[in-house]
């Protein structure tokens, strides 16, 4: 029988078959866990004299609640005393149970599916799990990586298992080569935009074709991130050369690394293997995107006018069917987050920026991924381009992507946000945001208002 | 605390796709205990720009004192945060009914005691359009009795799931009684 991807990583992991009346039972690999959705799960352990089963399979990271701006005196300027204590609290728990953590002083702290991939703790092949929806970053590997919540955080804490129904397969075929100036941010838009928030609903997908074979691991990884913005849980790429490339010589790399990346080789889906559902796009057909309401499946292309349809998103925007969105004044500009945070983005956002002023209107928030981007950065000199060009460049961490560490935006500002989601009051209360890719970020931060990084360019040559 | 029955009047919130930043915005998470959540149920709705209660429907009597929440296509979709079924269950709410619910938010649901019922699209479009409509879920049955002709409405639950909930027993239990097996799968796959 033919199988595809999914079903081999599925395979590999069942403990108990899964029955009528019971879910399987499937062993997870990898558990990363952060401050915010850990501590009941602790206290749900301690609560019952429960041990950690595997603390070397499980793996910590600060990034949420974290600040990130220094006081003067080196200090950490917390948004609360709550938050502080939740910082702690993780600290002390993962103390407690022995288990790796990349807290304050460590190098390889970062948001927590930036630090994943860096250390190479993230392989493919593997069952990986976090108390975070945008696990589904890590699939970019070919692993089969999700989200839960925090019982079954306790569940994976205290027996490395977690029960589940084989969830349905879902192909995302985008066949072809993107046009100049198209980015990864913008395939995974187009596709959220095509198959709605709810379309993967039930299912997980994995993406095939010429274009995702053609990415790096950053941009597959900005890819699998938005799993979730459609509705599925798990997104993967299968392994091939560019993926065992990017994993060698890595930290937590595999002893026999050469027999692990033959078995990785191995993974991908057989041909003709079949799906539940399929959709396919044309990569040519893809533009720049944003989206313009107040949920990722409201995306549009960026040369386009909004659309008609939900008016309750739109009156919130304060958008205008029919309109325009290029052109659009914006307030803020915030790149970061695990979308697209990592060197390779940040190095696209320079090439833009040097030489150049960002528009005295615009606050510009600039927030790596993980120490190891930030450091990366400097040591290229691009952060003195952002400096220089009127952009702040802050402590790695989640920051406005969620804005829960004090970082937000004021009612009613607008926001464009190379992150993940524009719900309603995701970066604050009635603060407004467009996602787009960090090349729109960029190029709208020098306009001050919506820019097509591609018009920018052509206006902008000598 | 087990469920076999919930008889309330619904409450209802038509809106579709809503998302876990708006059940319970990210904000209060900062928290480290899952107690309390309720007051900052749907926190954003509830409250005018200068942070006093508005007049939604969340800050009446009457739905303080229901226990299940009508809600539009795709609820709870976004982020995994469990502080948001915890959230309506401290609020009071034992159920939500839609005709879609989205995947993590309806694992995490079932695990704390706040019922995800799945119906079809002509009972939920009936329940829509009368809220405050007494509605009894049977989960013994499967089936949702609408008021006067609204009918009886089947769902689906995944036998296990409602096998824990009736029987007031939690996954963590069960997944402890597998000890061997997962010793020996482990031994299995290391060696
Ligand atoms: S960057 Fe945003 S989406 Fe990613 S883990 Fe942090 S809060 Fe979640």
């Amino acid at each position: 029988m033919t199988r595809s991807l999914f079903d081999k990583v599925w395979q590999r992991h069942i403990v108990c078959e899964e029955s009528k009346e019971r879910p399987a039972v499937l062993y997870i690999d990898l558990h990363l866990i952060h401050e915010v959705t850990s501590p009941q799960a602790f206290d749900m352990l301690k609560s019952r004299g429960l041990a950690v089963r595997r603390p070397e399979r499980t793996l910590a990271t600060i990034d949420h609640s974290t600040p990130t701006r220094k006081n003067p005196d080196g200090s950490r300027p917390y948004v609360s005393a709550q938050a502080e204590n939740q910082v702690n609290t993780l600290l002390a728990n993962t103390k407690a149970h022995g288990i790796e953590t990349h807290g304050w002083d460590s190098p390889g702290r970062g948001i927590v599916h930036v630090m994943g991939p860096e250390l190479g703790a993230t392989r493919p092949g593997m069952t990986i799990v976090c108390g975070d929806s945008h696990t589904a970053t890590h699939g970019a590997f070919g692993a089969l990586a999700f989200g839960i919540g925090t019982t079954q955080v306790a569940h994976v804490l205290a027996t490395q298992c977690i029960l589940m129904r084989k969830p349905k397969s879902m192909r995302v075929h985008v066949q072809g080569k993107l046009q100049a100036g198209v980015s990864a941010k913008d395939v995974i838009l187009a596709i959220i935009a095509k198959i709605g928030v709810g379309g993967g609903t039930g299912h997980v997908l994995e993406y095939t074709g010429a274009c995702f074979d053609a990415m790096t691991m950053a941009q597959r990884m900005t890819v699998c991130n938005m799993s979730i913005e459609a509705g599925a849980r798990a997104g993967l790429i299968a392994p091939d050369e560019t993926t065992i490339a990017y994993l060698r010589g890595r930290k937590h790399a595999p002893a026999d690394f050469s027999s692990a990346a033959r078995d990785w080789l191995s993974l991908g889906s057989d041909k003709n293997c079949s799906y539940d559902k399929e959709v396919t796009l044309r990569a040519a057909d893809i533009r720049p995107m944003v989206s313009y309401g107040t949920h990722p499946g409201m995306s549009m292309p960026i040369d386009g006018v909004i659309p008609k349809g939900e008016p309750e998103a739109l009156s919130y925007m304060n958008l205008q069917a029919g309109s325009p969105i290029a052109g659009t004044k914006i307030d803020t500009v915030f790149i970061g987050s695990c979308t697209n945070s990592r060197a390779e983005d940040f190095r696209i956002v320079a090439k833009i920026l040097k030489g150049r002023r960002i528009s005295s209107h615009v606050k510009a928030v600039f927030v790596p991924g993980s120490e190891q981007v930030k450091k990366q950065i400097e040591a290229e000199g691009l952060d003195k381009i952002f400096i220089a060009a009127g952009a702040q460049w802050r402590e790695p961490g989640c920051s406005l992507c969620i804005a829960m560490n004090g970082d937000t935006g004021q009612p009613g500002e607008l926001i464009l946000s190379t992150s993940n989601r524009n719900f309603a009051g995701r970066q604050g209360p009635g603060v407004r945001t467009i996602l787009a890719s960090p090349a729109t970020a960029a190029a709208s931060a020098i306009r001050g208002v919506v820019t097509d990084a591609r018009t920018f360019e052509q206006a902008d040559r000598p | 605390m087990s469920i076999q029955t919930i008889t309330s009047k619904t409450v209802v919130l038509a809106t579709a796709n809503i998302d876990t930043d708006q059940i319970i915005p990210a904000r209060f998470l900062t928290t480290t205990s899952r107690e309390g959540l309720g007051v900052n149920l749907f926190y954003d709705w509830r409250h005018n720009k200068d942070g006093a209660p508005n007049d939604h429907v969340l800050n009446t009597n009457q739905a303080r004192d229901s226990q299940i929440l009508v809600a539009g296509e795709n609820f709870g979709c976004g982020s995994s945060r469990e502080h948001a079924p915890w959230a309506l269950h401290d609020y009071g709410f034992r159920a939500v009914i839609s005709s879609e619910i989205a995947d993590i938010f309806h694992a995490n649901a079932l695990k704390n005691g706040v019922l995800p019922i799945v119906i079809n699209k002509h009972a939920h479009n009936w329940l829509l359009a009368h809220p405050g409509a007494e509605v009894k879920i049977d989960l013994t049955r499967c089936e949702v009795s609408l008021p006067g002709n609204g009918g009886v409405s089947r769902f689906n639950i995944d036998p296990f799931s409602r096998h824990c909930l009736m029987a007031g027993k939690d996954e963590l239990g069960y997944l402890q009684d597998q000890a061997q097996a997962i010793t020996d799968f482990e031994t299995k796959s290391e060696t």
